[in-house]
């Protein structure tokens, strides 16, 4: 588990849009990489490349390559299915299956992807769930309606449900900007248990939060609406929010932006 | 959606159903309450005051106004339905309620014999109803599906298009069209399968675009939650957007079925009534609750007139039983909040 992403000289449409423009960066398995920067500038994009969910919009294509552990994620013969299944992704929203019950939301990755034997799926649903520390809180409604739970309780639900299908990496695209602080904290927490084991990017607009939970901060920037994004610059955490490299990145992180 | 303050009887009641019109086409009802329930509470406050009579001359003339409109419109529209219902169930009623109508078809009745059944004609209605759907709801489910999750360009256009111009075309071109292409054509006896090809053109566009619009409804999120997991396209439509809108689909079938099980013209064209039970589609004659009305309507007897009441009224109750099941299973979807 846990792998390397390698990104080189990425391009990403909209059409005939260029949303971002010439990112590379490495991002080291079993840490925690934060994409941080005003809105528009592409994070989510770049994040959504990373699975290829970014082709499911009509028209999004993609220049350059992106590599996990050295295979081309978007060489011709590599099936975006299968990209996906190895690595999973959390959305902004917590978006649970509304026709499943909790234990089947969980079990949908497996489930739909052919498993069912019930003792897998069980013991999977399980350890999924404790695994986003949410188990305690469900296990005796696990045939409930997973859409019946808390706005954080459903994000955990949703991370348990990307976890059980086993990724290498975890995407999370602002996991926590639906969520009150408290279910924020325990979002957090969690961040912190599961990195020993997936490369986990997340997406965040709260800087305090790419503080307190990444290793590496990449900060992304657009000159001006209409043209494309880019990455200014990826580092330590510790450095980016110290002493940046760049003065935009030093502006953005105090709040002398603009 | 209790987000305002105290209720104060109509403009509050009314301001909500704005709210709730406006929210339909947006989203799933629960995201809908969510994302609205901020914005709507100030927007529903303004009316509350206006309500205990702190409004300005010219905006309550309007409210007057306005109300008035609503209400005469909403009086103007109700009177012919239930005048309708009234003549229906009051002249229908005393046939329908004797045993005989629900077993028995018309055999040995005549424009001077009174009484007699419906069954014959019922059945036929039913018949062709269920070969109908069987028909039309695989055919309208997925062209639906095609149009919202695959096309794409001038193909789904095309499509929609035609989709649209089957939505206008009358009954009787219909029946013409199947008379002109079973019969003439091909040659072919006037039976009532070829009916039931013209109901099932009747029928497409109604399933296609309620169908459309109950998968429109469904959030993208859960799509891209399934494609994050690895799921297949195909698996995600059948396993996660097909059950979501599924109470949505299940009511536009039944809409559509209502609307061809009172269609007349094609039958008249290509299914002569018959007095007689017959329940094989391929066989000359067949009777349906419509061209029995029919039949009986060109007779000026009392007898005849009695069972053209109460075919009507069976016509309406059938309908409304499926209507009832319709939700019955509608409410057993598997969405829950």
């Amino acid at each position: 588990m846990a792998k390397r992403i390698d990104v080189q000289d990425l391009d990403i449409y909209y059409g005939k849009f260029k949303a971002v423009e010439g990112v590379s960066m490495r991002i080291e398995p079993r840490s925690v990489t934060a994409f941080i920067g005003p809105s528009g500038c592409g994070k989510s994009t770049v994040l959504r490349t990373l699975n290829r969910m970014h082709e499911v919009i009509p028209g999004a294509s993609v220049d350059g390559q992106v590599l996990l552990d050295d295979k081309d994620l978007y060489a011709k013969d590599m099936d975006p299915v299968a990209v996906r299944r190895t690595i999973g992704m959390v959305f902004q929203r917590p978006n649970p299956f509304p026709t499943m019950s909790i234990f089947d939301n969980v079990a949908a990755g497996l489930r739909l992807n052919g498993v069912k034997n019930r003792k897998v799926l069980s013991e999977t649903v399980e350890r999924s769930l404790k695994g986003a520390n949410l188990w305690n809180e469900v296990k005796d409604r696990l045939d409930k309606p997973g859409a019946g739970l808390s706005g954080g309780q459903q994000q955990r639900l949703c991370i348990a449900r990307a976890i059980a299908v086993s990724p290498e990496v975890l995407l999370m695209d602002e996991p926590c900007s639906a969520l009150d602080p408290i279910s924020t904290l325990a979002i957090e927490d969690l961040i912190h248990e599961i990195k020993e084991k997936y490369t986990i990017v997340i997406v965040t607009h709260n800087m305090q939060q790419a503080a307190r939970v990444s290793d590496r901060t990449a900060f992304f920037n657009l000159a001006a609406t209409g043209k494309p994004g880019k990455l200014i610059e990826i580092d330590d955490t510790q450095k980016m929010f110290n002493r940046p490299s760049e003065k935009a990145t030093e502006d953005y992180i105090s709040g002398r932006f603009g | 959606m209790s987000a305002s303050t105290p209720k104060q009887g109509r403009p509050d009641a009314a301001a909500e159903d704005v709210r709730t019109l406006e929210a339909t086409p947006s989203c799933s009802a629960t995201r809908v309450v969510e994302r609205d329930a901020e914005p709507a509470g100030p927007a529903g406050n303004p009316r509350n005051e206006g309500a205990s009579g702190h409004k300005s001359g010219g905006r309550a003339a309007a409210d007057v106004a306005a109300r008035i409109i609503m209400w005469g419109a909403f009086v103007l529209a109700v009177i012919p339905l239930v005048w309708i219902l009234w003549s229906v169930v009051s002249n229908g009623l005393e046939l329908v309620g004797s045993p005989r109508w629900w077993s028995d078809d018309a055999a040995g009745t005549s424009a001077r014999r009174p009484g007699g059944g419906a069954l014959h004609a019922i059945v036929g209605t039913l018949e062709m109803a269920a070969v109908t759907a069987l028909i039309a709801v695989p055919i309208g489910v997925l062209t639906a599906v095609y149009l919202v999750e695959y096309g794409r360009g001038r193909l789904a256009r095309l499509v929609s298009f035609m989709v649209d111009i089957l939505t206008g075309v009358p009954s009787i071109v219909a029946g013409l069209f199947i008379y002109a292409f079973w019969v003439t054509t091909l040659g072919g006896q006037r039976i009532p399968f070829a009916a039931t090809l013209s109901l099932v053109l009747l029928m497409i566009p109604v399933v296609v675009r309620s169908t459309e619009e109950m998968l429109k409804l469904v959030p993208n999120e859960l799509r891209e939650a399934s494609f994050a997991l690895g799921v297949p396209k195909w698996k995600t439509i059948v396993q996660v957007v097909l059950p979501t809108a599924f109470s949505g689909i299940v009511t536009g079938i039944l809409l559509g079925l209502a609307r061809v099980m009172g269609e007349t013209a094609p039958l008249i064209i290509l299914a002569p009534y018959t007095k007689y039970l017959q329940g094989d589609l391929f066989a000359n004659l067949m009777a349906t609750l419509p061209t029995m009305i029919n039949d009986n309507r060109t007779e000026v007897t009392q007898a005849a007139i009695d069972r053209a009441w109460a075919a009507s009224l069976t016509l309406i109750l059938i309908i409304l039983a499926f209507n009832l099941v319709g939700r019955l299973i509608a409410r057993t979807s598997k969405v829950k909040a």
